[in-house]
C-alpha cells in the first residue's frame, strides 16, 4: 500500500495535474476569500468556506480522475494485482494519496486568513468597544473540518467513479455530475413542501450536515456520517475489482 | 545455489512408430510440484474460456504453453497468477491455494503479461524500484537491481524514461520487472514479441539459464522457441488441454518419419501413378513447381523401410532420372496445426506442399499426441470440491 501511495503522489508532480490542482485552487481560494471578506467590509468566513464547496465540485473530480481509469487503460492494473498486494491496499494507497493531497492544499489556503487576522489586530488596537473584533476563530476551525470531510466524502466517490472506466475524462465528468447532484440536494431542500420528502433529503444530504459545523459546533454524529460515506465508496471500489477478478 | 533438473526418463529404444508415452514417461515429481492445476473450469457469463483443465508443472521445468488464439492461455495463465478467480477448480502453487493465500502465491510468482505493465511517465529505475517496493522484497535493492538490469542488458537506458524506450527495450523492462524478488516460478506471456532477431536469441538464453534455477512458463505463438527452449510442451484449444508432452518427444517423432521431397524428370501423371503404385509408399502428390523437365513430388514411404535405393532403380528403369532427392522432417508447425484440427475433428484437407495440413502422418501423429494426452487426463483425480 505504501508504494502504491508513494507512486501516486509523485504522479501527481509529474504530471500536470497536480500543479492544475493546486495552483488553481490557491488561486481561487484567494480570490473568494478577498471577495467574501475584506471587499465586503466584514469578517464572516462562512461564505467563503461554502463557495469552497462548489469549487470541490469541479477540482477533486481532477484529483480523482486518473487513479483507476488510467490503470485500466494501460493495463498496468495487471500489474499490481499479480504482485502481493490487496485490492483494498491498492484503493486505500491510492485514496490516501489524493487526500494527502487535498488536505495539504487545504491548509496550505490558510494562508488567506491572515490578512483577516491583522486587519483585526490592527482595528482592535484602534477601537474602544470591547466586543469582539475579527473572525471567529471556532467557526473557522469547524469550517474547515467541515469542508475537509466533505473532500474527503467526495474524493472517495470520485475514486469509485475512476474505478469504472477507462476514461479520464468521462469518469472527471461523471464524478462532476455526481457531486453537482449532491450539492442541489441540499440547496433545493428548502424548497420541498413535502415534509417527510424534506426529513429523508435532510439526512441523507451532505450540506446539511456540514451547518453544524459552519456554526462551529462539533457534532460527532455528522463526523461519522461522513466517515461512513467514504467508507462506503472504497468499499463499492474494492467490490468492482473483486468482480472483475471473478466475472 | 542450482538444484540440478531431474532427468526424465525417457526410453527412446522402445518406440518404433508413434508417441506411446506410458505414465513411467512422466517427469519425476518433487515432493511437491510447483504448479498444479486441477480441472479448473472458467467462465465468462455463458462463454465458457477455460473447460476441465488440469496440468503439472514440476520444480525447475520450463513448459511451453501453446494454443490458438482465444483458446484460453492467457486466462489460464492469470488464473495462475491469482489476477483472475477461477469458477471452479484448484490451482496450488508451491503448495498453496491460490484463492487461499492469494499473497502468499503472489509473492512466488514474476509474471510477464502480454502486454507488458509499464507506466511512461517513469524512468527504468524508477519503474523497477516501485515492483520492487510492491513485491515487499527484502533483497539489497541496489544490488539486485542492477544484477537484474545487467542480465536484461538495460544498463544503458536505466535512467531514461519509459515513454522514450523503443519496443524492444519496454519489453525487456517487462521481462526484469518479472525478475525481481527472484520468484521461483516466472510465467512469460510471449515474451519475445517485437524484438528483432538478435535480441530474441538474448531472450531466449536468458529463460534457458533462467530455466536452471526457477520454473519456467512460457506463453507463445513461435513454435521454434518452444523447440528450442522448453522441456515440455502443453497445447490448449477451446479451452481443454489437447497436447502434453515432452518436447523430446515431439522432436523424436517429428524427425522420425520417412518423407521425402524427390524431383523426378518425366511426365507428371505417369511418375504419380508409379510411384502410388508401389506397396512401400503410403502417400505420394506432386507439387506445382517445376525445375527444367522435372517436377518436385512429396512421398511418405512406409515406416521403416528404406525406399531410396529401390525407388532409384525402379524410375532408372522407365528412364525418369531422379534429380533431387530429400528428406524432409515434420516441423512443429504442422504438428500443432495438426493437433488444433484434429482436436476440433476438422475435416483434413489434402493439402499440398510441405505445410499441408492433411498428410496422414501428421494426423496419426496428432492423434496418438492427443490420445495419450487424455490418458494422462483420466489419470488426474477428480476434483473433491471446495474443502
Amino acid at each position: 500500500m505504501l508504494a502504491i501511495f508513494k507512486k501516486e503522489m509523485r504522479a501527481y508532480f509529474i504530471n500536470p495535474v497536480g500543479y492544475v490542482y493546486v495552483g488553481v485552487f490557491l488561486t481561487v481560494a484567494s480570490l473568494i476569500c478577498s471577495y467574501t471578506t475584506i471587499q465586503q467590509a466584514n469578517y464572516d468566513t462562512s461564505a467563503y468556506f461554502q463557495y469552497l464547496l462548489f469549487v470541490f465540485v469541479i477540482l477533486i473530480p481532477l484529483l480523482t480522475m486518473r487513479l483507476f481509469a488510467e490503470e485500466r487503460k494501460m493495463r498496468t492494473e495487471q500489474l499490481l494485482l499479480t504482485t502481493p498486494v490487496t485490492i483494498t491496499g491498492m484503493v486505500m494507497g491510492k485514496y490516501l494519496a489524493a487526500l494527502t493531497l487535498f488536505v495539504s492544499t487545504i491548509l496550505a489556503s490558510c494562508i488567506n486568513f491572515f490578512p483577516l487576522f491583522s486587519y483585526a489586530i490592527a482595528e482592535k488596537a484602534q477601537s474602544t468597544v470591547d466586543s469582539h473584533v475579527g473572525p471567529v476563530g471556532g467557526q473557522m476551525v469547524g469550517c474547515l473540518i467541515g469542508v475537509m470531510l466533505i473532500g474527503a466524502a467526495f474524493i472517495a466517490i470520485g475514486l469509485f467513479v475512476s474505478s469504472l472506466t477507462e476514461n479520464q475524462l468521462s469518469a472527471a465528468v461523471i464524478t462532476i455530475g455526481v457531486l453537482v447532484g449532491m450539492m442541489l440536494i441540499g440547496i433545493f431542500n428548502n424548497f420541498i413542501a413535502a415534509a417527510p420528502v424534506r426529513a429523508v433529503f435532510s439526512w441523507i444530504s451532505i450540506l446539511s450536515r456540514y451547518e453544524g459545523f459552519a456554526l462551529g459546533l462539533f457534532d460527532f454524529a455528522a463526523v461519522v456520517y461522513y466517515i461512513s460515506i467514504v467508507a462506503i465508496f472504497l468499499f463499492l471500489t474494492v467490490r468492482v475489482y473483486e468482480k472483475r477478478r471473478w466475472g | 545455489m542450482r538444484a540440478p533438473r531431474a532427468r526424465k526418463g525417457t526410453d527412446m529404444s522402445k518406440n518404433e512408430d508413434l508417441i506411446k508415452t506410458p505414465v513411467n514417461d512422466m517427469p519425476e515429481k518433487t515432493q511437491t510440484s510447483m504448479i498444479k492445476v486441477e480441472h479448473l473450469v472458467k467462465h465468462y457469463g455463458a462463454n465458457c474460456a477455460v473447460d476441465d483443465v488440469s496440468f503439472e508443472i514440476a520444480r525447475g521445468e520450463v513448459v511451453g504453453f501453446l494454443g490458438p488464439n482465444g483458446a484460453g492461455k492467457s486466462t489460464t495463465l492469470n488464473i495462475i497468477t491469482g489476477y483472475l478467480s477461477s469458477t471452479s477448480g484448484r490451482v496450488s502453487v508451491d503448495g498453496i491455494n491460490v484463492l487461499d493465500a492469494p499473497l502468499a502465491v503472489k509473492q512466488r510468482v514474476g509474471y510477464l503479461p502480454e502486454q507488458p505493465p509499464l507506466y511512461p511517465d517513469m524512468t527504468v529505475e524508477e519503474y523497477l524500484i516501485f515492483v520492487y517496493n510492491l513485491k515487499k522484497c527484502d533483497l539489497n535493492r541496489t544490488k539486485h537491481l542492477e544484477e537484474i538490469c545487467e542480465v536484461v542488458k538495460l544498463t544503458d537506458v536505466y535512467h531514461r524514461l519509459i515513454r522514450h524506450l523503443s519496443k524492444g527495450y519496454r519489453q525487456r523492462v517487462g521481462i526484469a520487472q518479472a525478475l525481481i524478488g527472484n520468484p521461483p516460478v516466472i510465467i512469460f506471456d510471449e515474451p519475445t514479441v517485437g524484438l528483432d532477431p538478435k535480441q530474441i536469441i538474448e531472450i531466449r538464453n536468458l529463460i534457458r539459464t533462467l530455466g536452471k534455477d526457477h520454473t519456467v512458463v512460457l506463453s507463445t505463438h513461435i513454435l521454434q522457441e518452444v523447440q528450442a527452449v522448453c522441456d515440455r510442451i502443453i497445447i490448449i484449444n477451446k479451452g481443454r488441454i489437447v497436447a502434453d508432452e515432452m518436447t523430446e518427444n515431439i522432436n523424436r517423432v517429428a524427425g522420425s518419419n520417412s518423407r521425402y521431397s524427390i524431383k523426378i524428370c518425366g511426365p507428371q501423371k505417369e511418375v504419380l501413378s508409379l510411384l502410388r503404385a508401389r506397396h512401400d509408399v503410403v502417400y505420394a502428390d506432386v507439387l506445382p513447381t517445376r525445375d527444367g523437365d522435372a517436377y518436385t513430388y512429396q512421398i511418405e514411404a512406409q515406416k521403416g523401410l528404406d525406399i531410396r535405393k529401390s525407388l532409384f532403380y525402379a524410375m532408372a528403369e522407365r528412364s525418369f532420372p531422379i534429380v533431387g532427392f530429400e528428406s524432409i522432417g515434420m516441423s512443429l508447425e504442422d504438428i500443432f496445426i495438426s493437433v488444433v484440427d484434429k482436436s476440433e475433428g476438422a475435416a483434413p484437407e489434402k493439402g499440398r506442399g510441405k505445410r499441408g495440413k492433411g498428410l496422414p502422418v501428421e494426423q496419426d501423429i496428432a492423434a496418438s499426441i492427443i490420445a495419450s494426452t487424455a490418458e494422462k487426463q483420466k489419470n488426474i483425480e477428480p476434483y473433491q470440491g471446495d474443502d
